[in-house]
């Protein structure tokens, strides 16, 4: 197992080469935002929230999606990412509807924490305020489409771990949404097997449990690579 | 050449309101009109959310009657599940409404009216507020905020916060009473009642100065409806409806609220937000009928707890059987705080409140249904349609507000007509008692009590064509 050296905010570290910068900054105790990736799942860096400026790149990465590499100097928290992120989170919460007040993952919302992380006060950009459906047909579960970010870990926790691969995304830019199976109502999918794993994995409330009301919802989010680490490593860690 | 008055902002009530005042060609007044300038949109918004949210979701309409909607909402909510609620998630529910009836009239009789039933209809504009009774009566406005305290409080434990718990559901509530709650509640009930018990001593003590108020503050015949008992006694939750008339004949009874289009049409006037709800039989504006705290008492045959139950008598006998002067809500109110601390009282010894067998799990039986609560400030209905998967369809809101519409109409140009002689010299006591007018139904019209008492007052004389003819400000 190779051992690369690198720094990160001043750091000295080592990690294993297999790792990659977040992993190796979570190790180290230096907290990354993120919010596609979720541990368990394939990364896909889509959200651009865990960017860092690594010396010499001349642009930014994702650390999710980096390998770490010998003799990395990496900055993860300079002004320039600062305000970075919270144009992203203010972009996303500019492209749907979230309505934190009524919604059912107030409190337990990572969009909503991400939020408070960057300190969004306030949004700088006109609203989309877009017509987005709400499909409560599944006997179970519930979508709402308002209060989705498209970040695919519904459709990387049905594919990769359920295997029933029920999820994906169709459209493109705004007009983009997860769908189920052939773009058909939840409750008629052939393929789900209602395990629930997309709802757990979701992280925002536009995956719920059919019946929960505001501020209801309170999802396991590491359920997924608790089932993960048991299926590769037979370690059952709760 | 005719001419309007227009008190706009309309003070120390919940909400945005206008009041004009037609003046016709010999300077008289001809007419006076309650407007309300806000459009919310609640009931277009909410379409195609599940139903389950719409406790949430509506309880919002409102920060000082959250629960109000909550309760009508969530019973909405039980009427599509099809289910019959655990009774401890009844209790609690009543519980909770029994608070919220306490602190919202708590509000409007000591921090809204208070300053002019104990300072003066025309005391000095600028005193005539909660912070000028708190100068001149600092122990009255004290006990007055500690009572709102109370019902705030017995909400926050029940619901985790004083202002838009979302904890009544479809199927019943989320947690029950803890002991520590109970304890705090047992605590402050004594105090809670003392104070009530000298507000009524108060306000009797005043109603002399307030003689010609009590003639022309909406002192007219209508219907009054409400909820009450199915044996006719004094109900906040749920029971049947009752429509009685200003002899104090039932004139329709044991009415349920799914019902509600047969017996209430909702007309529309050109020149406000707020509906005018009328006795469908009767029609627009014969109709008309009142709700709250005063209608509660005149529509039904006792309150159900001692102390409530005398001062009802008490109440009757210094006026009349059905008492019909909008100035005696203040009186009624206060009746109604005894009633609820009595009831909390009798009630918070249960061990149901503890019990967390709370919420009925069933899923969508009704494509329609309709939730009656009664709020402070009268009968609250919520009627919803969804589809099989239990996403809203459409919503029909009735609150108590826009139902006293008519009557508070009609009580403006009752006051105008009674209290301005010269409309080329108006004291701005006169423009105090219109607003007081309105204060005594203690509308609500949004969430909030941002006008309180510091928004300045413009009253304006307009003619026909528009012009301005005079202007006269209070800041």
């Amino acid at each position: 197992m190779a051992v690369k050296t690198l720094t990160i905010d001043g750091t000295l570290l080592s990690a294993r080469e297999e790792q990659t910068v977040l992993q190796a900054a979570r190790d180290a105790g230096i907290a990354i935002p993120t919010l596609c990736q979720l541990d368990g799942l394939s990364t896909v860096g889509a959200c651009r929230m865990c960017l860092v400026d690594i010396e010499g790149t001349g642009r930014l990465l994702p650390a999710c999606t980096t390998r770490v590499a010998e003799g990395m100097v990496i900055h993860t928290k300079t002004e320039r990412l600062q305000s970075y992120r919270r144009m992203i989170v203010e972009l996303l919460f500019a492209e749907r509807n979230h309505i934190c007040a009524v919604c059912v993952a107030n409190g337990a919302c990572e969009l909503q924490d991400l939020a408070i992380e960057v300190g969004m006060d306030h949004v700088r950009f006109d609203y989309l305020h877009p017509e987005c459906s709400v499909d409560i047909s599944h006997k179970r579960f519930g979508l709402d489409h308002n209060r989705c970010v498209l970040c695919t870990r519904c459709v990387r926790a049905c594919d990769e771990v359920e295997g029933a691969h029920t999820w994906d995304v169709a459209g493109r830019g705004t007009a983009a949404r997860v769908i189920t199976d052939m773009a058909q109502p939840w409750g008629t999918s052939e393929t789900c097997t209602s395990c629930g794993k997309c709802v757990q994995a979701c992280p925002t409330g536009a995956l719920f449990i059919k019946g929960m009301t505001v501020a209801e919802s309170r999802k396991d989010r590491s359920e997924i690579g608790f089932l993960v680490t048991a299926r590769e490593k037979k370690q059952w860690v709760v | 050449m005719g001419q309007r008055i227009t008190i706009d902002p309309v003070t120390r009530i919940e909400g945005h309101a206008k009041i004009t005042i037609h003046l016709d060609d010999a300077g008289q007044v001809a007419d006076a009109r309650f407007h309300v300038v806000e459009f919310r949109g609640f009931e277009k918004f909410c379409e195609g959310r599940p139903f389950w949210e719409m406790p949430g979701i509506t309880a919002r309409v409102c920060g000082i009657c959250p629960v109000s909607h909550l309760l009508a909402s969530a019973k909405t909510g039980d009427a599509i599940l099809a289910v019959k609620i655990p009774p401890p998630a009844e209790k609690l529910r009543r519980l909770m409404n029994l608070a919220q009836i306490i602190q919202s009239h708590a509000l409007s009789f000591f921090h809204l009216s208070g300053p002019d039933l104990f300072l003066g209809m025309d005391y000095d504009p600028k005193k005539r507020n909660i912070f000028g009774l708190i100068e001149a009566d600092p122990d009255l406005a004290r006990k007055g905020i500690r009572l709102r305290q109370f019902g705030q409080q017995v909400i926050a434990l029940l619901g985790k916060q004083k202002i838009h718990p979302a904890w009544s559901v479809p199927g019943g509530v989320r947690d029950p009473l803890s002991d520590e709650g109970r304890s705090w509640i047992r605590d402050r009930l004594p105090e809670s009642k003392a104070t009530v018990i000298e507000a009524l001593g108060r306000l009797k003590a005043v109603l002399d100065q307030f003689t010609e108020e009590q003639l022309s503050f909406g002192a007219f015949p209508s219907l009054f409806m409400g909820l009450v008992t199915p044996e006719g006694g004094w109900e906040h939750y749920d029971g049947h409806l009752r429509f009685t008339d200003s002899e104090g004949r039932v004139v329709a009874d044991r009415l349920h609220e799914r019902d509600y289009r047969s017996f209430i049409g909702e007309a529309v006037q050109p020149d406000s937000y707020l509906k005018s709800p009328y006795y469908r039989p009767l029609g627009s504006p014969d109709g008309m009928y009142r709700v709250g705290p005063l209608a509660r008492l005149n529509i039904c045959t006792h309150m159900g707890t001692p102390r409530a139950d005398q001062e009802l008598w008490e109440f009757r006998d210094r006026f009349t059987r059905t008492v019909t002067g909008s100035f005696h809500y203040h009186y009624a109110r206060l009746i109604e705080i005894l009633c609820c601390v009595e009831k909390i009282e009798s009630m918070i010894d249960d061990p149901d409140l503890r019990s967390t067998h709370l919420r009925a799990e069933a899923g969508v039986n009704n494509l329609e249904g309709v939730g009656v609560s009664e709020a402070p400030r009268g009968t609250l209905f919520h009627h919803y349609v969804v589809d099989e998967n239990g996403l809203i369809r459409s919503v029909n809101l009735i609150i108590a507000t826009g139902q006293n519409n008519l009557a508070m109409n009609r009580s403006m140009k009752q006051i105008a007509q009674h209290f301005i002689k010269d409309t080329k010299a108006i004291p701005e006591g006169i423009l105090n008692r219109l607003e007081a007018g309105i204060r005594a139904f203690d509308p609500c019209l949004s969430c909030s009590t941002h006008a309180l008492g510091q928004m300045p007052l413009r009253v304006q004389f307009v003619g026909p064509d528009g012009t301005v003819y005079d202007e006269i400000k209070r800041d």
